[in-house]
């Protein structure tokens, strides 16, 4: 059973700028962001099955709701982020009391590598894609390799509008990828197609990739994604999966759809 | 030094993500080099890799611009220990462990910072100045209580010479001596050369000088009026040689023999084994081969040219000299110190039919300066090509054969 942590949208709100996205005189329509938002987790409870952690949210961390930046989760120990932007090192501190307070042994790396979680550590069972350059800094890889004996594969992130690796890159159960190439350099583009097969990765077309279908969360054969990306649907019905369109776009306004909204705890 | 470098490691998994790939090419594209060292490749694909590359460029901006863009990929600069330091306990004795130097050039580091070793010379110990400002090469003897002597290899680094960028001789030689090469192309590269440092001479520009270090075969050989045609065309600006050179020079000028042997003739002449002891007397009566050259004692030849046109000469004694002449060094280490103070200028070093001076010379070059051995021996331009310098040329062939054929090609008509 999948366990995921969320944080209602409470104090969700573009109060800054730190991405291609956010504009602060793009308002957001909060009561919209919040039936959104509560249509996304009836469809990760109730059609998926997963369990859903509700992290209580704070007034001024408009972004505690993306809670895919907190950390990462590995068994019983969570990576918690360190931001590169100040506006949002200031929910460092609240992160690290939740895990702390919810049984989790917490590791914190260096003060000076930014690492921004599973928003740039994804991947498969048996090793892991790390994004740098927009947000975490790739020496932070070689700490976290060490520490759970797993090969992390760094990709460079060449496109600021895809500036965590989860807005562009999406594992799924059964090996297959979807992602964007053009936000990865040639050499990214390499490393990826070195270990995943042709028929295995769908390279997700620039309209729905701007809509963020690689923002997508997937629990066994299920895919929560961005409604709006016809072509990746189809792609993941051929593979065997089962789809479910969210309509997330007041959270667009700031960079980030379903998958930045859920952070997979073990 | 024109060279920059810096060491930077870089780690994880690098090989299959093609980071490593990436910030090596990164660093050609920007107009670097790099070496790779200790490249270690995880056993397992959960183990890391590493590698750590050595970064050289032509200036200092460049190297800090390349590595300010691969730093993003992870590169960090290798934290480099300063060289340690040990005061020389007295007078001509250096502290234990002491480094011991290479004609390469070198680096210290002394406070985060790598600074040139001035005066680099093979086989000597570097001494740091007072203030941590500068540091160069000294012999043993030289050192007095109190300085201060790097000592270990921390903090020290040799740089490897790069290929010259001249496509002459010297940028590809492969340090091979044999007699059957052809020379002529050699000789040109050589004369090409020096037309090049006598211009640059001329201006006043630096590394311009040429130096000739000779043996007296030089004077038998026939070899005498070229190369004073050579240093009274400015082509010459150093002369290394010992008490025979210049005796049996001004013998010939003299007296018309050299070592007794008639030069035109080349028949022995009437008690000719004695004129090169006249020659010697004559100038110990006159006090100086300057002063003879001045009042017209010794016209012509090689010593002449060289008092004429201010052309500095060092003259090393050895036990079997006769006389010697005035101005011979008879202290072999002040001759050494003598000579050491003359290197720096320097841009060609010819060492002609010595084995003593060319040697000598040899091992006061840095490796950075060109240097041609001319010996009819192979075992003398074999030594100094040993030395492990790509500009070291050698030449086995006569001595006279080749200062004919280098005055003929600057200009010298015969």
């Amino acid at each position: 059973m999948s366990r995921l942590l969320v944080c209602p949208p409470d104090y969700f709100g573009i109060e800054y700028e730190i991405n291609p996205w956010m504009r602060l005189t793009n308002r957001v329509d909060h009561g919209r962001a919040v039936r959104q938002w509560h249509e996304l987790v009836h469809v990760l409870e109730k059609n998926l099955g997963a369990v859903l952690e509700r992290m209580t949210p704070i007034p001024e961390l408009p972004d505690l709701v993306f809670t895919a930046n907190a950390g990462v989760v590995v068994g019983r120990t969570a990576v918690v982020s360190r931001f590169r932007y100040p506006e949002r090192q200031r929910e460092e501190a609240h992160l690290e009391n939740w895990f702390r307070g919810h049984g989790y042994e917490v590791m914190t790396v260096e003060a000076d590598l930014y690492f921004e979680g599973a928003g740039d550590l994804l991947g498969f069972p048996e090793y892991w894609f790390g994004g740098y350059r927009q947000r975490s800094d790739i020496r932070v890889f070689p700490v976290l390799s060490e520490h759970f004996h797993r090969e992390i594969i760094p990709l460079e992130l060449v496109d600021s509008r895809f500036y965590h690796l989860d807005t562009c890159f999406c594992p799924l159960s059964g090996g297959d990828l979807l992602y964007f190439p053009a936000a990865f350099d040639t050499y990214g583009q390499a490393a990826i197609a070195e270990r995943v097969p042709d028929k295995q990765r769908l390279t997700v077309p620039e309209d729905e990739a701007l809509k963020f279908a690689c923002n997508a969360v997937c629990v066994g054969k299920h895919v929560v994604l961005p409604v709006g990306c016809p072509s990746t649907q189809a792609w993941l019905r051929r593979r065997g999966y089962e789809t479910h369109p969210v309509q997330l776009d007041e959270f667009m306004r700031s960079g980030g759809s379903a998958k930045c909204l859920t952070l997979a705890l073990d | 030094m024109n060279q920059y470098q810096e060491s930077v490691y870089l780690q994880g998994h690098i090989i299959d993500s093609l980071v490593l790939a990436k910030v090596l090419d990164l660093i050609l594209m920007m107009g670097g080099t790099f070496d790779l060292e200790d490249v270690h490749i995880g056993k397992t694909r959960e183990e890391p890799s590493r590698a750590r590359i050595r970064i050289q460029t032509g200036s200092r901006p460049l190297l800090d611009d390349i590595l300010k863009a691969i730093q993003p990929h992870g590169a960090s600069i290798e934290r480099e220990a300063n060289c340690r330091i040990d005061q020389a306990p007295a007078d001509g004795v250096l502290p234990d462990g002491f480094y011991a130097t290479t004609h390469l050039p070198t680096q210290i580091r002394l406070n985060g910072r790598w600074l040139d070793v001035d005066r680099i010379e093979m086989d000597l110990a570097i001494v740091v100045s007072e203030t941590g400002s500068s540091a160069h090469a000294m012999p043993m003897g030289e050192v007095r209580r109190g300085d201060q002597i790097v000592i270990g290899r921390e903090g020290v680094r040799v740089i490897p010479l790069q290929r010259p960028q001249e496509r002459d001789v010297f940028g590809f030689m492969e340090s091979q001596v044999s007699a059957e090469r052809p020379h002529s192309h050699i000789i040109a590269d050589i004369a090409t050369r020096m037309r090049q440092l006598r211009e640059r001479h001329r201006h006043g520009q630096t590394d311009s000088k040429v130096l000739l270090a000779g043996g007296p075969a030089i004077i038998h050989a026939g070899g005498r009026e070229p190369l004073t045609w050579l240093i009274e065309q400015r082509f010459i600006h150093i002369v290394f040689c010992g008490n025979a050179l210049a005796a049996h020079d001004m013998e010939a000028d003299l007296f018309g023999t050299s070592l007794g042997y008639g030069l035109s003739a080349g028949r022995a002449v009437p008690h000719g084994h004695e004129l090169h002891l006249r020659t010697i007397n004559r100038i110990r009566s006159i006090g100086s081969i300057e002063a003879a050259v001045t009042s017209g004692m010794i016209k012509q030849g090689i010593m002449a040219a060289c008092v004429k046109k201010g052309v500095p000469v060092v003259m090393s004694g050895t036990i079997r000299d006769d006389g010697p002449l005035p101005g011979v060094i008879t202290d072999s280490v002040r001759a050494q110190s003598t000579m050491r103070a003359l290197i720096p200028g320097v841009g060609l070093a010819l060492l002609v039919a010595s084995t003593l001076h060319s040697v000598a010379t040899g091992n006061l070059l840095p490796a950075t300066i060109p240097t041609v051995c001319v010996d009819v021996n192979p075992s003398v331009p074999t030594k100094l090509a040993d030395r492990g310098s790509f500009q070291a040329v050698g030449l086995v062939m006569d001595a006279a054969s080749f200062l004919s054929e280098l005055a003929r090609l600057l200009g010298r008509s015969t």
